[in-house]
């Protein structure tokens, strides 16, 4: 017996292939696609509905399809939403109960049968991402089942970062461009003069079956070469930096900044960094009954640390501010997400600066931070 | 059951509105029958012309206050409902009516009327809040059928009614909407406004226009200058801002200074102070009586 080929290129005809080896496993697949002016994520029931040829332009606030000179289908930066809405929905109903005639409860938990998922074109900075949920919903004691059951069957194929965009800074995170690890299959996509194609290698034994089915020709050393230039070019084209400091220190030690103040008075508190944030994990639950009173549903929701009731408690809300809204957020985003998931829960995808209506940027906010306190550092230093 | 009918009561009130939140109670089709085994309705003229007795444990108003028999009623009203709820825009903010509070009400009474003398009226429409105590604000021009629901089913079983403060955002977001003014530039009141109706008119790929009136948690002077960026004229601004909730208190103080900003020099020496006009301070509209 043969080792199985671990790596090979393939055209742009492998993705089709690679799509029905997924659906033959019984797989949803999953993927970007052009929808409302945006690439989103949808079900594929063909690879060319992939975004052959789009681009988006982004800046803080603001996000813009574009059509590219050449066929790369995954040359785009992150959309508005990321897997989280697949592996971690935003309403999941967790129990019924019935009251019978004689008056006795029956109470259901709900298991629901997720797809088996595939994910095709998961970026390095969201692969980085899921692992992060990972650890906060299945990594502790605690284990949350609606996530577990989604997770666990589901196949990813990564595909390497070569186009990021202008709020991108997965470098600062460590997070990409390139892939290390946690996925089925890594792709590549180079488009020059000897054409369209991918260089594709397979990281688990699953992913070495599907590799073995795909139309495949072995890696030529061009390919490879173009492709690892690519992604080290992209590792130098990032938009946007953290500041070189630990981040975690930096919040602990700048708690009472003037420049939280300066935030505030600019955010919304409408959520919406936290909703497009693919790390995001906080969820609510609600109890209903019908009109009859005799049967009652719990269901969870996605929750924002920017609502008002999210520290809603006997006596009223914790967090009334838009300032200490804000700074749980950022604080806990790259702070104490350290002390309780042994992480950044940042993976510097750039959605929450995209998706701030109000150009709100994660990386502008740190930096100042850290500028603050170095100036206030400076001046004890001259003052002694 | 037999002998006492021991269903609360519920009664459904009109003041100044187009009579469409009640209308969505009877939109209710499938619901109502079931509604009916629940709660005696003993008033509700949309409905039924039999009004029942008081007292009430659960009194729905609909509309706003706006003339003084009203302003009397609504206290009549508060004190034989145990428990009260408005419904709509016009209740919850006093309705597109409030335009009236940034105008000189007698002008538009004696250009509308013939005979102007017959028509008492206040010179503000005010939200019920700031005529009576409210148990419960339900938002909304018209309040969504599910919403209303959910408040006389939680109020049946003693429970806090499952409906956030938010902004639209959250439901827009959930339901995986691509955010308009991010990727299209379209003005969006979203971000400041409150959810109830799941994001409709984004996922139809049109801005929401405020309908059900501020968020739990609205930064209004951070928001403007982003429909600004999305072609909005500052007049653009306030006539957004001056619709079904027009009064309410963050919207008026947003449209007030925006106003104030735009009104042009000729209109007087004020523009220089930068102080806002009578009556148009943002703040909650005192009750005027017209003549006074």
């Amino acid at each position: 017996m043969t080792e199985p080929t671990r790596q090979a290129v393939m055209g742009p005809d492998g993705l089709e292939a690679l799509r029905q080896a997924l659906v033959r496993r019984g797989r949803t697949v999953v993927g970007p696609t052009v929808r409302d002016d945006a690439i989103v994520l949808a079900e594929l029931t063909s690879a060319s509905e992939l975004p052959f040829g789009w681009g988006v332009e982004v800046e803080a606030g603001r996000y813009r399809l574009r059509r590219r000179s050449d066929r790369m289908a995954f040359a785009h930066s992150a959309g508005p939403q990321s897997w989280k809405k697949y592996l971690h929905p935003e309403r999941v109903r967790q129990w019924t109960a019935d009251r019978g005639p004689d008056g006795t409860l029956t109470v259901r938990e709900e298991v629901d049968r997720p797809p088996a998922y595939a994910f095709l074109g998961v970026r390095p900075c969201d692969l980085s991402a899921i692992a992060v949920q990972d650890r906060v919903l299945v990594g502790g004691p605690h284990r949350d089942e609606a996530y577990r059951r989604r997770r666990t069957g589901a196949f990813l194929v990564v595909v390497e970062c070569v186009e990021p965009g202008a709020t991108c800074f997965c470098v600062s995170m460590g997070t990409g461009p390139a892939v290390h690890g946690g996925h089925d299959l890594a792709l590549t996509e180079v488009d020059d003069e000897r054409g369209h194609r991918f260089w594709v290698r397979a990281g688990s034994e699953a992913g070495a079956e599907v590799l073995a089915e795909l139309p495949v020709r072995p890696a030529d050393p061009t390919t490879v070469a173009r492709a690892e230039e690519a992604v080290t070019r992209a590792a130098g084209r990032m938009g946007r930096t953290m500041p070189p400091v630990d981040l975690r220190d930096l919040m602990r030690d700048t708690l009472e900044a003037e420049r939280w103040n300066d935030v505030a008075a600019r955010c919304l508190t409408c959520g919406n960094c936290t909703m497009v944030c693919p790390t995001c994990y906080c969820t609510t639950t609600e109890d209903v009954t019908d009109l009859t009173g005799e049967h009652a549903e719990r269901w969870r929701r996605w929750d924002v640390c920017y609502d008002l009731d999210f520290t809603h408690m006997h006596g009223g809300t914790v967090r009334r501010s838009g300032l200490s809204r804000y700074r749980q957020w950022l604080t806990h985003k790259i702070g104490t997400w350290h002390d309780q998931f042994g992480s950044s829960g940042c993976v510097g995808c750039g959605r929450c600066i995209v998706w701030c209506p109000v150009a709100i940027d994660i990386t502008e906010e740190a930096h100042a931070l850290h500028a603050e306190a170095s100036g206030r550092d400076a001046e004890g230093a001259g003052a002694s | 059951m037999s002998g006492v009918d021991r269903r609360p009561t519920m009664a459904v009130w009109k003041f100044a509105s187009c009579d469409g939140c009640q209308l969505t109670l009877l939109d209710c089709e499938d619901e109502l029958l079931p509604l009916a085994d629940q709660v005696r309705i003993s008033y509700f003229l949309e409905a039924t012309s039999a009004a029942g007795p008081g007292p009430y444990d659960l009194s729905l108003v609909d509309g706003s206050i706006t003339t003084p028999a009203d302003a009397e009623r609504i206290r009549h009203i508060r004190d034989v409902s145990r428990y009260l709820v408005t419904i709509g825009a016009c209740a919850t903010a006093g309705g597109i009516q409030a335009l009236r509070n940034f105008a000189d009400v007698a002008e538009f009474r004696a250009a509308v009327y013939a005979s102007p003398e017959y028509v008492e009226t206040l010179a503000d429409s005010t939200a019920i809040s700031l005529n009576v105590p409210v148990d419960f604000e339900l938002r909304g021009c018209p309040v969504d059928r599910g919403q209303l629901l959910e408040v006389i089913t939680a109020h049946l079983a003693g429970r806090r009614p499952d409906i956030s403060d938010h902004s639209v955002c959250f439901p827009c977001k959930r339901r995986g909407t691509v955010c308009l003014p991010v990727a299209k530039g379209v003005p969006c009141l979203g971000p400041v406004t409150h959810d109830g109706c799941g994001a409709l008119c984004p996922a139809y790929g049109r801005g929401c226009y405020g309908c059900f009136g501020p968020s739990g948690s609205t930064n209004l002077p951070a928001f403007v200058p982003l429909l600004r960026r999305d072609g909005m004229s500052g007049l653009d601004v306030v006539r957004v801002l001056r619709t079904f909730n027009t009064a309410a208190p963050e919207f008026a103080a947003a449209s007030s200074a925006l106003a104030e900003a735009e009104r042009p020099p000729e209109a007087g020496q004020r523009d220089a102070t930068g102080e806002p006009g009578p009556g148009q301070d943002g703040a909650a509209p005192r009750h005027r009586w017209e003549d006074e």
